[in-house]
């Protein structure tokens, strides 16, 4: 395997206030491949804003270290810092546009930042703007702009300085649904197109669903889980996964008796009422207790739970029958509804 | 009362009124900007925090904020004297009005660049930004609609200042309203210099307000 761009090793964040110490990160251990979408996933408070700020040194770690393309940025000079932070683009819940720049001047503040020529950086800037769609609006002032629209500029503003990194901080949060798709989708487009790396933090599954091919869960100030969004959203195994994985939320410690049963479908199975079917072969009902999916393509992603008759056999059959689908089947006893 | 004389009068009163407040204006920028910028940068949550520099900066600020006008323009007589020259007319008077305005400024442009969104500079640090360029390129230009505010209540405060100026000769319209309208009880001069603040007042208003509206763009 190559080396990855993006290592964080043991790496630990303390805040001092003036009664208390605040653990903000604790022995975080992560590493990014080039070209991958990486989610960073948990609760609010569970510091991962905190951990992407220590990514570029934004914020300083207290403990531990961060490579970034095999050089360690924790033993850089501000200088030299200055000069890493341009390899990579961060953009942000709140845009953080200028207010006072166009959408064009926005874009080309990174540039004059690093010191290139106004005439060159212009028309970058443009170049940038029609990637991002909006070569319409390069005269516009961001209070002018939609979210979406505002966005746009913001990750143009970040790919001017040909970054091989992109930091997403929240960056979809203060977005409707409708237009969070569409920011994903040139996300993806552009991880594809200029094979940038992206890291995206976020407190939403259905982001890290979309377009992230990894995933890691923090929870605590700690890693809880890493690994492939595939593999972690099929069968998380630390209670913090499964509580950003299941339903709701609505995941409980306390077992009860009810049985059910967790149905992954992740558009290896074609969009077929396989419920339905399941229910006349066995002739037994079910209970739908949670369903999410949508059909993409003809392909079905999303997932369900159902509980299950009480009859052990008839339940197993239930699980064979799904999984003989090609889906991804689990119980989960403990799902409270 | 509407003679030539009164009127040549009249009109060096304003030339001397707009003399002494716009360049007193311009010095105690030149002292007061610098100092509000270190005051936000030197903050706790400054970009570059030095809490020696902010303490001392902000006792210097708030001490020579107290001190009464009319006690300080007595008080660095022998002051102005030496950069001046002299200690009547409106040239000696700009050296008061500068020392009691520039604190004020510095409040003033503290209280504007405390208005920029620190996720801007936060992201202006991202793209790798100096403390320098974000202070030029960011703090500044993000805050030019209020700075300009700023400068307007600047502006008219030191003309106000600069008639109580007039008390001790500082030239004029504050010179003319004391030595005609109110030594010689001569009150059509006293309403003709009161009119004559207010209107220039109502100029620089007008003006700065206007430019501040040009060049806001965070409105739709």
């Amino acid at each position: 395997m190559s080396q990855p761009i993006i290592e964080i090793r043991s790496l630990g964040k303390t805040f001092h206030t003036q009664n208390a110490e605040v653990h903000a990160l604790n022995d975080i251990n992560l590493s990014m491949e080039k070209g991958d979408i990486f989610g960073i996933i948990g609760m609010s408070g569970a510091g991962k804003s905190t951990l992407v700020r220590c990514i570029n040194m934004l914020e300083r770690p207290t403990e531990g270290t961060v490579l970034f393309d095999g050089r360690d940025l924790s033993g850089l000079s501000n200088r030299e810092l200055r000069e890493a932070r341009r390899s990579m683009g961060m953009i942000f819940q709140q845009f953080n546009l200028l207010m006072q720049r166009t959408a064009l001047g926005n874009i080309c503040f990174p540039m004059e930042i690093a010191g290139a020529d106004k005439a060159p950086a212009k028309k970058r800037a443009k170049e940038l703007l029609e990637l991002v769609g909006l070569s319409d609006r390069a005269k516009a002032y961001p209070a002018q702009l939609s979210g979406g629209q505002k966005q746009r500029v913001a990750i143009a503003r970040a790919l001017a300085t040909d970054p091989k990194v992109l930091l997403c901080d929240e960056a979809t949060s203060a977005l409707d649904p409708t237009t969070t798709r569409s920011i994903l989708a040139l996300l993806k487009d552009i991880n594809r197109r200029l094979g940038i790396t992206i890291v995206i933090i976020t407190h939403e599954m259905s982001v890290i669903e979309e377009i992230c091919n990894r995933v890691a869960i923090i929870s605590d100030s700690r890693i809880a889980e890493t690994g492939l969004v595939r593999d972690i959203f099929n069968r998380p195994k630390t209670a913090a996964a499964q509580k950003l994985v299941y339903p709701e939320g609505r995941y409980s410690q306390r077992p009860i008796s009810k049985r059910c049963m967790r149905i992954v479908f992740d558009g290896s199975s074609s969009f077929e009422p396989v419920i339905a079917n399941m229910v006349l072969e066995n002739k037994a009902p079910v209970n739908i207790m949670y369903a999410d999916t949508k059909n993409i393509d003809g392909k079905a992603f999303g997932q369900m739970v159902v509980q299950l008759p009480e009859d052990k056999d008839l339940a197993q059959k239930m699980f064979d029958y799904i999984r003989a689908k090609g889906l991804s089947a689990e119980e989960v006893s403990d799902y409270v509804g | 009362m509407w003679d030539e004389t009164t009127l040549n009068m009249l009109v060096q009163g304003v030339g001397e009124t707009l003399y002494m407040t716009l360049m007193s204006t311009l010095f105690a920028y030149l002292i007061g900007l610098p100092a509000g910028i270190l005051l936000v940068t030197s903050a706790k949550d400054g970009i570059r925090p030095r809490p020696a520099l902010y303490k001392t900066l902000d006792v210097i600020v708030n001490v020579t904020r107290s001190i009464p006008f009319l006690i300080l323009l007595v008080a660095i007589i022998p002051f102005t004297r030496m950069v001046a020259g002299t200690t009547i007319g409106p040239t000696a008077a700009i050296v008061p009005l500068t020392l009691s305005a520039a604190p004020f400024v510095a409040r003033l442009v503290e209280s504007s660049l405390k208005e920029v969104d620190v996720g801007v500079v936060e992201a202006a640090q991202s793209m790798g930004a100096s403390d320098a360029q974000i202070i030029r390129k960011v703090l500044i230009p993000e805050a030019v609609p209020s700075l300009i505010v700023g400068c307007v209540i600047a502006v008219t405060t030191i003309l106000g200042y600069s008639a109580m100026a007039g008390f001790v000769g500082g030239g004029g319209l504050g010179t003319i309203a004391i030595n005609y309208g109110l030594y010689r009880y001569q009150n059509d001069m006293m309403l003709v210099t009161v009119v004559l603040l207010v209107l220039i007042v109502q100029l620089f208003q007008g003006i700065g307000m206007r430019l501040a509206g040009v060049n806001d763009k965070r409105k739709k």
